[in-house]
């Protein structure tokens, strides 16, 4: 098994945190802080949990709150504190756990924590070495703030779904996360930075992180061609618009079974004469149609047209090597299935074997980076109400008469 | 010079920003945001190519009102973005010269950066091996595309090659096409977002150690990272995920659906059943509505074309923004699918004051995304244009290494730093 727990290890080892989150944004900024030993308390709604366990993938297709994909990856590392926060005695535990926490991360609808009396005024009154951080669709200020939002949502209002797709058709969201994900990297990195001033100032302070405003960040050509030009960024298809061939092609399929599709990313014009060399095509530089990267992208369906019996006679496999010997840069067209295979991730050991009592061992993502003197952990997400009973007995001595109060009446 | 800084929590952390392009610098670009002292190092030939004509200049969009300016390389508004809050020096690293004066600027730094590929440290004699032995404090960030170590370390690669790679495009595209590629080089600020953690992540641990660390990041790991419920779903229930389009597994309708004007476009997402009843209502109840077929959530899944035209009826002729606002009224998610002049006067985003404006000496005034992490007590600024080429050296070479003018001149002189790009030979 890959999981080594180690306690008190970690760079963050001396941290707790308390995770509110549901769903992705707020419950992928918590596992990144438990992969570094935080102790990290995911606190989810009595008999019902975070919504993640409702929506899998579930194994044969079946529901079950403990084998849904979505809440399994995102939850890795956590215990698991089952807490009703909309009954008085669940908030009030709540404050009590706040008192010795370090961090607080929620990512419900703007108004919903003050309406439970934990809006982050009341949460620094008790804790004021606090950091809490609220990740929401559109911030916790301005006229959007009460808006409803999922991925297409945000990447329509952020900028980034306009410039997906082709010219002729509708714009494209992605399928997943993206927006979320990001959010939760910038909630991370401002928790972080939070931490690192409370070290110097002593006090902790609120994180406010807009998924909105995450995406409408993670923009370069089309932000900066309209403040310098007044020039809208489009739509270019599956190509990069400006430079060519950046774009996906088809090729001879693989005898792995692999669709014939490959990727190229020639931009500059040393790269654009060795791709044209290694074709036998050096002529076609001679064109003033496909003089350069920036000509052949106004000239791409004709170039496409001629390179496009070259590719059919090699597989993508033969491709990406003899191209990068060239240092071209090309790669491979991957499904998600496809990755946990590739050789690369393989040899960094990417993929991370981690078992789960209820929905057996997988292969899960790890982080994409390495620290030499902190390596991340990883360990299985919790199941609903894991540690309900440890957490409230070690933390805030309760005993099992009390429990049973609390769970007889719901609020555990 | 820091005296003019307000107060940031990075405040005191001195950065060597070795990196180029996109990921490396959007991580930078946060870092310098948050208070730290970011010194961007580059070759001169890696600055660009030397000359940029005005049709060179149109077609790229990049310059103030398409003029490139005598110096073009400081009027790059992608440069100037990326650039801002940051200083700047130019440094040839493959003289030893170049790498003295690097090591001695490591001395005094906690931080470097670099997205080079990963035989080019080594080969300069500036990897962290050698740097930890310079200073033990030091963090390392390494960020080339598929990690320094590995069958595919020496792949070329750019944000639009991993986006494949990665499994990122694959959960992007038309129902039934190919993946498709992000219009925006996505993994790039994606993969900058996880560097940029990191490093808190290790300034955090150095606080209690006393020790900096390698950070050795792949951004081909990112695309995986974000794609990961995904492949796991995909071992726990056997199915690659198809491409829907805009379609959405447990939502009907769930798309963008045209509207009135050109290429104008309105995303609509109805989820639970009483959103669809309140859809209705804000349609006014037409007949098609009250179909049998469309009355669960299944039977709209299943009857997905048909709903979509309906829902395109009724958008086409209408504003979208008016669309946006009737539906979240009804409180049914709905964004106008905004382009980047709509974007930058989006009304929410301004009410939160999200753009930061700078006035560059050559570029002029220059509206930019701000910064999304929002602290109350000690919050990103936008304090200072991006520098021009060069612009830092009295103050990185004189001040913070005690170098006279005279030095200076003479580095100038023997071209190890300079003020215009350098020629690439190849």
């Amino acid at each position: 098994m890959a999981t080594v727990s180690k306690p008190g290890n970690g760079a963050l080892a001396e941290l707790t945190v308390l995770d509110l989150s549901h769903y992705v944004a707020g419950a992928y900024c918590g596992k990144l802080m438990a992969a570094f030993g935080a102790e990290v308390i995911k606190i989810e709604a009595p008999g019902v949990g975070d919504g993640a366990r409702r929506v899998g993938p579930f194994p044969d297709g079946t529901t079950d709150p403990e084998t849904s994909a979505l809440y399994l990856y995102l939850n890795t590392g956590k215990k698991g504190l089952t807490l009703d926060l909309a009954s008085d005695d669940g908030a009030a535990i709540l404050q009590k756990l706040v008192a010795q926490a370090d961090v607080l991360i929620e990512n419900f609808a703007p108004s919903v924590m003050k309406s439970m009396g934990l809006d982050y005024a009341t949460l620094n009154s008790i804790n004021p070495r606090l950091v809490m951080a609220s990740i929401s669709n559109f911030g916790q200020s301005g006229p959007y703030r009460d808006y409803r939002a999922d991925t297409m949502v945000e990447m329509a209002l952020s900028g980034q779904m306009y410039v997906n797709g082709d010219p002729d058709r509708e714009p494209l969201s992605s399928t997943g996360y993206q927006p979320s994900y990001q959010a939760a990297l910038y909630a991370y990195s401002g928790i972080m930075a939070a931490l690192l001033a409370r070290d110097r100032d002593g006090t902790g302070q609120y994180v406010d992180i807009s998924i909105q405003e995450a995406m409408a960040s993670e923009h370069q050509f089309t932000l900066n061609g309209f403040t310098a030009s007044g020039k809208i960024r489009m739509r270019s298809g599956n190509r990069y618009g400006s430079v060519h061939p950046t774009t996906i092609l088809t090729c001879k399929a693989g005898e792995d079974g692999k669709p014939g599709l490959v990727s190229l990313g020639i931009s500059d014009p040393t790269q654009y004469v060795l791709f044209l060399q290694l074709l036998d095509m050096s002529k076609l530089i001679d064109d003033p149609r496909f003089a350069n990267p920036q000509m052949c992208a106004v000239n791409y369906r004709e170039f496409d047209a001629l390179i496009s019996p070259w590719f059919m006679e090699h597989t993508a496999e033969e491709i990406v090597h003899a191209l990068q010997d060239n240092r071209i840069p090309a790669a491979f067209v991957n499904e998600v299935s496809d990755v946990l295979d590739d050789p690369q991730y393989e040899f960094r050991g990417f993929w991370k074997e981690i078992y789960h009592p209820v929905a057996g061992t997988g292969r899960y993502a790890g982080l994409p980076y390495h620290l030499s003197e902190a390596p991340p952990v990883y360990e299985r997400a919790n199941l609903l109400g894991e540690h309900t009973d440890e957490i409230l007995a070690g933390k805030l001595g309760y005993d099992g008469e009390r429990l049973a109060k609390l769970r007889e009446g719901g609020v555990i | 010079m820091s005296s003019s800084k307000p107060k940031g929590p990075l405040d005191g952390v001195r950065v060597l920003d070795l990196s180029r392009v996109w990921a490396g610098p959007h991580c930078t670009r946060i870092l310098a945001d948050l208070g730290a002292e970011v010194i961007h190092i580059s070759g001169r030939r890696l600055v660009g190519r030397r000359e940029v004509t005005r049709e060179t200049a149109k077609v790229l969009g990049t310059y103030p009102d398409n003029e490139p300016g005598e110096r073009h390389w400081n009027r790059n508004v992608l440069n100037n973005d990326m650039g801002r809050n940051k200083l700047d020096i130019t440094l040839e690293l493959d003289t030893e010269r170049g790498v003295e004066l690097l090591k001695r600027l490591v001395k005094i730094s906690d931080i470097v950066i670099e997205n080079y590929s990963p035989r080019v440290m080594p080969k300069l004699g500036i990897d962290y091996p050698v740097l930890s032995a310079i200073n033990p404090k030091i963090i390392f960030c390494s960020m080339p595309g598929y990690g320094p170590e590995g069958p595919f370390q020496h792949f070329v690669s750019y944000g639009t090659t991993i986006d494949p790679h990665s499994g990122l495009a694959s959960r992007m595209g038309y129902p039934g096409e190919e993946p498709h590629m992000s219009g925006n080089a996505y993994p790039d600020p994606a993969s900058g977002m996880f560097a940029t953690g990191a490093i808190m992540t290790a300034l955090f641990a150095r606080n209690r150690t006393g020790k900096g660390q390698f950070i050795s990041l792949a951004q081909a790991e990112s695309g995986a990272a974000l794609t990961g419920e995904a492949s796991l779903g995909y071992q726990l229930s056997g199915v690659v995920p198809p491409r829907i389009g805009n379609g959405h597994v447990r939502k009907s309708p769930h798309g963008a659906y045209p509207s009135k004007g050109e290429d104008k476009w309105i995303a609509i997402s109805v989820g639970s059943d009483a959103q669809w009843s309140n859809f209705r209502d804000v349609i006014d109840n037409p007949d098609w509505a009250a179909d049998e077929r469309f009355s669960t959530l299944e039977g709209r899944l299943e009857h997905q074309a048909e709903v979509d035209r309906h829902v395109a009826e009724w958008t086409r002729d209408k504003d979208a923004y008016a669309v946006m606002r009737s539906l979240q009224t009804a409180g049914i998610a709905a964004g106008v699918v905004v382009n980047a002049d709509e974007l930058m006067n989006d009304e929410h985003l301004n009410e939160r004051d999200f753009f930061w404006k700078f006035d560059h000496p050559e570029a002029g005034f220059q509206t930019h995304a701000g910064q999304p992490i929002r602290l109350s007590e000690t919050p990103a600024r936008h304090y200072r244009p991006a520098p021009t080429l060069g612009q830092h050296h009295p103050y990185v070479l004189g001040e913070l290494l005690g170098l006279s003018a005279e030095e200076i001149d003479d580095l100038e002189e023997a071209e190890i730093i300079g003020y215009v790009p350098l020629v690439r030979e190849r």
